[in-house]
């Protein structure tokens, strides 16, 4: 191969080029505000926060630079390595607050749960794009079983923020392949009806020894304090009340910066993590999370375009479940700390103090400026 | 500048291959067109777009991106309810007059002994806090707080290390006991010092001390580890605002039952943080109190027997398991650590080359020397190797392997039968022993007994101890070399040398299994769980966990021999004239193998002498105390562990007041016993 030339800084160029400017610039701006709001939440971690954002941000590179059909192949060995963790949690996984859901391999602890929000979207687009020519009914009912078996170790756990998490990535891959419309109305429906159900007869359903069968009881102790918060107002509900006045109680504009009442007398419990943007909408108000939100949308939309525009199969179902996934990190993590849906353990993306969700998501990001690339790469 | 592509670089390039870093612009092309993931060929499908089925994947894009402009409206609708429709409500909540969730933090249970000498109590008193999160210049107010009532540099150091470890915004105290007269000069002036409050607060005490420190142990201020522990059990309700926590000893042990139940008031507070009104109140419940059966008095006997020495002394009430007395010297005072330790202080403790953090009763391991030979013999009794009556004419030496061992013990030179070989502890009587036993069966014997593994009893940081066995030392030696067990380790492991480890409590816990015809207790200090409330009392381990079959006529045999021990043998000039019967065994640890020279004790340095053990009972025919003594580098047993043993087991029996600590025998009548 000596007519093969090799540029020093090939590399380098390769690496500039990886990056979508819309997207890093967002993300940017998501951290810079993470970061503000850690200093009012939380300063003594703002050394561990650089270094998370300095690890995540080189994953998300060193991702971006790998084109997407790289990826994909990566998809089967990472989701079978994973699958394998998860069953090594059942069987022998540390407990702690009540579930298994670490592993301890001796030189470290790790939660393999986390790897599956990866490896779930992945392995399904993987598996659309081989079978892209003949994708039907039987196509679907693989791509069902190879998300059902990890979900269901995780479920075992128990853990419902990550379920949630990984049901949702491997149901968007699907939804993207062209699942009939015809099936998902009529779940959505009966989905709906459920929850209807549940916030109707609440009062029946928490009663104390009324079994739930199918949900773990600090679940159904999440789902009925979510319905009546004030039941236990020291323990659980304390949470969701005392976020919901921070929030309430920021008005339009906020208390101002390191001025929220809630948060700094301690009213805000894991201020940090999960229920940090109450500590964003009681400093900077309405117009502090709209802003929030805006930022999110950019960089949905983004999303949204690089997967409709993207050259192979693969890379749109990925891109568009990568894009998916963000969102519901968000809306789950929002709607649990404003009191419209249960608390279930999700962090705020990019904004919520926390390593591994954040690699995790930054991978997430470098997929989507992968998938971008190879684009761009294919019209050259 | 161009170079030729390197071999090294062969991996990198592939793996980002499809981008266009290479010289050559056709390379991009080929990579395209290269393999799918899977190895297959794609065959360039991408050039042949089936338009319709991209045109209806952008349709679910638009279809997921309308979704999730929607999703966003509905918590944008969501934040303008709660921020601009119902912001006064939630404004007045948070801001103005509004009501506060306080917990009620609920009264510590108390510690007392069998007769209800309070070890651990609760006392209440003012102090002077500060919340930093209302004060401006802390420097400042403190100085200014100086000219009103006594602020010293330790006040000021210890609320700097206390302001480091809180919690973000919660009040740090300044000062605490607090006079009645500064109490009144601080709340005259308290308008000059927002952020400066005076606050009733209850406190923690150990009133005895040293005494029972290690047993007793401590609590203090709530931590980060702790909080996370707090958070992994789900407590973090039933800890809200609670400060202190257990941190060792039973405090820690016991801390879920200590600590009750917190109870909520709910009040009124107004824009100034204070509370105005109380709407409504479920009182705290206190926590449950312990009543161990540890005996104070007999816990302090044994320490002042003990002396400055380093040593342990643990008595078991053999009927029950219940612990009496539990010392490990030298101890450290736990009021130190209520309140954070100082510096200085705990460079003291944990500096000292005496290690008073140490819990020797129950931590520190030693080879049981001769005491060891008691079980040994019911070992040899129970698997039918000897009977009572088989005597051995040894002359005082045992070959084996070509090694001669020597015994130049006179009385154990002539006819030596198993009694005789414990009243003066005749070494090759056991070395014959443990040879015909073989060390499998020594282990399988032991096992049961504890020996080697946590008695479980309900102090927090007991150690394991080694029952030396071929399995073990496979497992604790990694190199082949080392794994391999030798005859003449089974030799020392039958005279109590060797890997053999246990801790006193280990030795205690045996001794009263043997003492109770085989039934083996979990040792407990605690004997009752006592709610104060309904006063209903939860009764510690009453029953053993396990019974070991062993023949009585077995037992009374090597009970007796130990009784002759304590007349005739080499306890003899200990327990002279005491009145009662009382029965033992003696024995020496070896610190290190002297390789056969003579044992020369000026010759050794102090830390290398020898560690002195003594276990024993009384009365000898109905015994209310089992007994384990320890004296590190004490020498023989009989010099130094015995004569605590005989103060610890006067003061129980007869209620002789111990005047100082036990004196130690003399060396060379000793050596003439025990060697």
């Amino acid at each position: 191969m000596s007519e093969w030339r090799f540029h020093p800084l090939a590399l380098l160029r390769a690496a500039v080029r990886a990056i979508d400017p819309l997207l890093l610039l967002t993300l940017a701006g998501l951290l810079g505000y993470s970061y503000v709001l850690m200093m009012s939440a939380s300063p003594e971690r703002l050394d561990n926060l650089r270094m998370h954002f300095a690890v995540a941000l080189s994953a998300m590179w060193l991702v971006a630079m790998v084109p997407p059909r790289r990826l994909l192949s990566f998809a089967l060995p990472l989701y079978l390595a994973g699958v394998l963790l998860l069953i090594g949690v059942v069987t022998a996984g540390e407990v702690s607050k009540g579930a298994r859901r670490w592993l301890n391999l001796g030189f470290i602890r790790i939660q393999p749960s986390e790897l599956m929000k990866i490896a779930v979207p992945l392995t399904l687009a993987w598996y659309f794009q081989l079978r892209e020519d003949a994708i039907r009914m039987r196509e679907f009912a693989v791509a069902g079983v190879l998300l059902a078996l990890p979900l269901g170790l995780i479920v075992v756990q128990p853990d419902l923020g990550t379920s949630v998490l990984v049901a949702a990535a491997g149901v968007y891959v699907m939804f993207f392949a062209g699942f009939s419309w015809k099936l998902i109305v009529p779940v959505a429906l009966a989905g709906l009806l459920g929850v209807g159900a549940i916030v109707g007869f609440g009062d029946h359903l928490c009663q104390p020894g009324f079994d739930w069968q199918v949900l773990h009881e600090y679940q159904k102790q999440r789902v009925c304090t979510l319905l009546d918060p004030t039941q236990d107002p020291l323990g659980k509900g304390f949470h969701i009340i005392q976020s919901t006045i921070a929030i309430g109680s920021g008005g339009l504009y906020g208390k101002g910066w390191m001025d929220g009442t809630q948060t700094h007398l301690s009213f805000i419990p894991e201020r940090h993590t999960d229920f940090i943007f109450s500590v964003l909408a009681e400093e900077f108000g309405l117009v502090g999370a709209l802003v929030l939100i805006a930022g999110y949308i950019v960089l949905l939309l983004r999303g949204f375009v690089i997967a409709a525009r993207a050259p192979t199969l693969g890379g749109r179902l990925l891109a568009g479940a990568v894009t998916m996934i963000i969102f519901t990190y968000a809306f789950v993590n929002m709607g649990m700390v404003s009191g419209i849906l249960p608390v279930v353990g999700v962090p705020l993306p990019f904004i919520s103090y926390g390593g591994t969700a954040l690699v995790t998501l930054c991978v997430g990001v470098g997929m989507l400026m992968s998938i971008e690339r190879s684009r761009v790469a294919a019209k050259e | 500048m161009e170079i030729p592509l390197s071999r090294a670089y062969e991996p990198l390039r592939r793996f980002f291959a499809e981008f266009p870093y290479e010289t050559n612009p056709g390379a991009i092309i080929t990579c395209i067109h290269e393999t799918s993931g899977i190895g297959k060929p794609v065959h360039a499908r991408e050039f042949r777009r089936p338009d319709e089925r991209i045109s209806a994947l952008r349709r679910r894009v638009v279809v997921a991106a309308l979704f999730v402009l929607l999703c966003f409206g509905v918590l944008g609708a969501r934040f303008y309810y709660l921020q601009v429709a119902r912001y006064d409500y939630f404004h007045a909540r948070a801001e103005g007059n509004r009501i506060a969730v306080l917990p009620v933090v609920p009264n510590r249970g108390t510690i007392y002994d069998r007769k209800g000498v309070l070890l651990a109590r609760n006392y209440s008193s003012f102090t002077l806090e500060i919340n930093p999160s209302r004060v401006d210049n802390l420097e400042a107010t403190i100085d200014a707080l100086a000219q009103v009532i006594k602020v010293d540099e330790r006040d000021r150091k210890r609320f700097r290390r206390l302001l480091q470890d809180s919690k973000y915004f919660e009040s740090v105290p300044l000062r605490t006991h607090l006079s009645d007269t500064e109490v009144a000069r601080v709340v005259a002036r308290g308008f000059r010092f927002p952020g400066v409050e005076v606050r009733a607060r209850l406190f923690r005490d150990y009133p005895m001390g040293e005494s029972a420190a290690h047993v007793v142990g401590y609590i203090g201020r709530i931590n980060e580890r702790d909080l996370q522990r707090i958070d992994e059990r789900e407590e973090t309700a039933k800890y809200r605002g609670t400060e202190y926590i257990g941190k060792s000893g039973l405090e820690l042990s016991y801390e879920s039952r200590l600590h009750g139940t917190t109870g909520i008031e709910q009040v009124e507070i107004n824009a100034g943080g204070r509370a105005v009104r109380l709407m409504s109140r479920v009182p705290a419940t206190p926590g449950y109190d312990l009543e161990l059966s540890l005996d104070i008095g007999l816990q302090k006997a044994a320490e002042a027997a003990l002396g400055e020495r380093r040593g342990a002394v643990v008595a078991i009430e053999p009927e029950t398991g219940g612990v009496l007395a539990l010392a490990s010297t030298p101890a450290f005072d736990p009021n130190l650590f209520v309140d954070g330790i100082s510096v200085a202080d705990w460079r003291a403790l944990s500096d000292s080359p005496d290690h008073p953090l140490l819990n020797r009763a129950i931590y520190s391991t030693y080879p049981p020397g001769s005491t060891f030979k008691p079980f040994m013999a019911l070992a040899g009794l129970e698997s039918g190797k000897r009977d009572l009556t088989q005597q051995f004419g040894n002359q005082g030496v045992f070959t084996i392997f070509g090694l001669r061992f020597l015994d130049r013990k006179s009385r154990c030179q002539s006819q030596v039968d198993l009694h005789r070989s414990l009243v003066y502890s005749c070494n090759t009587y056991y070395y014959q022993l443990a040879h015909d036993l073989g060390i499998d069966t020594i282990a399988r014997f032991m096992e049961p007994f504890g020996f080697g593994r946590r008695t479980g009893i309900d102090v927090p940081g007991e150690a394991g101890g080694v029952l030396p066995s071929p399995q073990w030392k496979r497992e604790r030696f990694s190199r082949k070399e080392h794994q391999q067990w030798f005859g003449g380790e089974t030799l020392s492991v039958g005279i109590g040398q060797g890997y053999n480890a246990y801790t006193p409590l280990q030795m205690a816990n045996a001794l009263a299994t043997v003492l109770n015809g085989g039934a083996v207790f979990r040792p407990h200090v605690v004997k009752h769980v006592v709610n104060t409330q309904s006063g209903a009392r939860e009764v510690i381990e009453p029953q053993p966990v396990a019974r070991i079959p062993v023949r009585e006529a077995h037992l009374k045999a090597v009970r007796q021999a130990m009784v002759d021990v304590a007349k005739i043998g080499t306890a003899a000039r200990v327990f002279a004239d005491a009145r009662y019967e009382a029965g033992g065994k003696t024995g020496t640890a070896q610190v290190y193998s002297l390789r056969g020279q003579r044992y020369v004790e000026g010759q050794v340095t102090e830390r290398l002498r020898d560690h002195s053990w003594f276990i024993g009972f009384a009365p000898a025919h109905d015994p209310k105390i089992a007994i384990a003594v320890v004296v590190e580098n004490g020498g023989f047993g009989s010099q130094s562990a015995a004569p605590v043993a005989r103060l610890v087991m006067d003061y129980y029996l007869l209620g002789k007041p111990i005047k100082g600590a036990a004196t130690e025998g003399d060396e060379a009548a000793a050596a003439e016993l025990e060697q």
